[in-house]
């Protein structure tokens, strides 16, 4: 892949960004603002979590993942993937490459789903701020419920994608 | 703050122990860290873009303006798809469902938006596509929107 190619999407949007400076000014200074805040974030976290991932990989062997993630890992694998999601971790885009390791490693699907899912949905410190502000039936109702579906869908899409999408997918 | 801190510590303790126990592993795990920021680093550049096109254009006023105090389902379905469009911080999210509350929007709509909100990620769905595939995204997103309407509705009867 050429490097114009791998790039295309940010220079697209690099395009996008220069007609709303003509078309919205301040729209694009707002937008300009966010994004700066957010490459801060990702440029200061990126690294280390990569370095982490890197070190993953070479130390944590793949029965060890297989066994507690694995797809025999049955009710406790949910469980520790329920877990390991609702920890205090950071955003949700350092969670995808976490993931891919983890699945390379021969975590299940469905484990995966429920960790992305309860990272972006069921994160502890998100948790406090929802009970602060809508109140605590609220916040458990959706938790149990989001847990619940999260399940479902998790072995919705183990059933959908065969066995080998994901190694085939992650070895390319 | 805290969560950086907390990276880091952790990463700190990992690399000593491995620089420890192994100096060759621990060079191939640089190696590992450094070809997947290389891979990855359009789709993050790219999900920074997003969040930015959409935060900017899509504020919490333009989002209360939008969902409003219209009860009904289509104010649902709205606020079910801003929701799976917007990339908000949890502190600004749930202030402004409060408040959205407050001013007379139903707990369905509220839920839906929420929902959406942490379950469907387009925004970051460029980086997703990137680690995971195109087929585990759109499976995991469409299936998370699905599930998310189905909650608000659960939701909207309990409460």
């Amino acid at each position: 892949m050429t490097t114009v190619k791998k790039f295309k999407m940010p220079i697209i949007i690099g395009f996008v960004f220069v007609f709303l400076f003509f078309y919205d000014p301040s729209t694009a200074v707002k937008s300009s603002g966010v994004m700066w805040n957010y490459f801060k974030e990702m440029a200061i976290i990126m690294p280390a979590v990569f370095l982490i991932m890197g070190l993953m990989e070479v130390w944590v062997s793949k029965d060890k993942i297989q066994m507690w993630l694995g797809s025999g890992s049955g009710i406790r694998g949910i469980a520790i993937s329920l877990f390991l999601g609702t920890l205090p971790t950071g955003p949700l885009y350092v969670a995808f490459p976490m993931t891919a390791s983890l699945l390379k490693k021969g975590a299940s699907i469905t484990n995966m789903v429920v960790f992305l899912g309860s990272w972006a949905a069921l994160k502890i410190p998100q948790l406090m701020v929802e009970i602060k502000f809508m109140g605590l039936s609220f916040a458990a109702l959706r938790f149990v419920l989001t847990f619940f579906f999260l399940i479902i869908i998790g072995v919705l899409m183990d059933f959908i994608l065969e066995e080998n999408y994901m190694k085939e997918k992650i070895n390319k | 703050m805290s969560i950086i801190v907390m990276i880091y510590s952790l990463l700190i303790i990992c690399l000593v122990i491995s620089i420890i126990k192994s100096k060759e592993k621990s060079k191939k795990a640089f190696k590992i860290a450094m070809k997947a920021l290389l891979k990855t680093a359009p789709s993050l550049l790219t999900v920074l873009g997003i969040v930015g096109l959409t935060l900017g254009i899509l504020t919490p006023e333009t989002i209360s303006k939008l969902v409003g105090s219209e009860a009904g389902y289509l104010a649902t379905i709205m606020a079910a798809v801003l929701g799976a469009i917007t990339l908000i911080p949890s502190l600004v999210a749930f202030p402004l469902a409060g408040s959205l509350l407050r001013s007379g929007a139903t707990i369905m709509t509220i839920s839906a938006f929420i929902t959406t909100l942490v379950m469907v990620g387009i925004v970051t769905a460029p980086m997703e596509i990137e680690t995971l595939g195109k087929k585990f995204t759109l499976l995991r997103n469409s299936l998370g929107f699905l599930a998310a309407l189905i909650i608000a509705g659960i939701m909207g009867v309990i409460l």
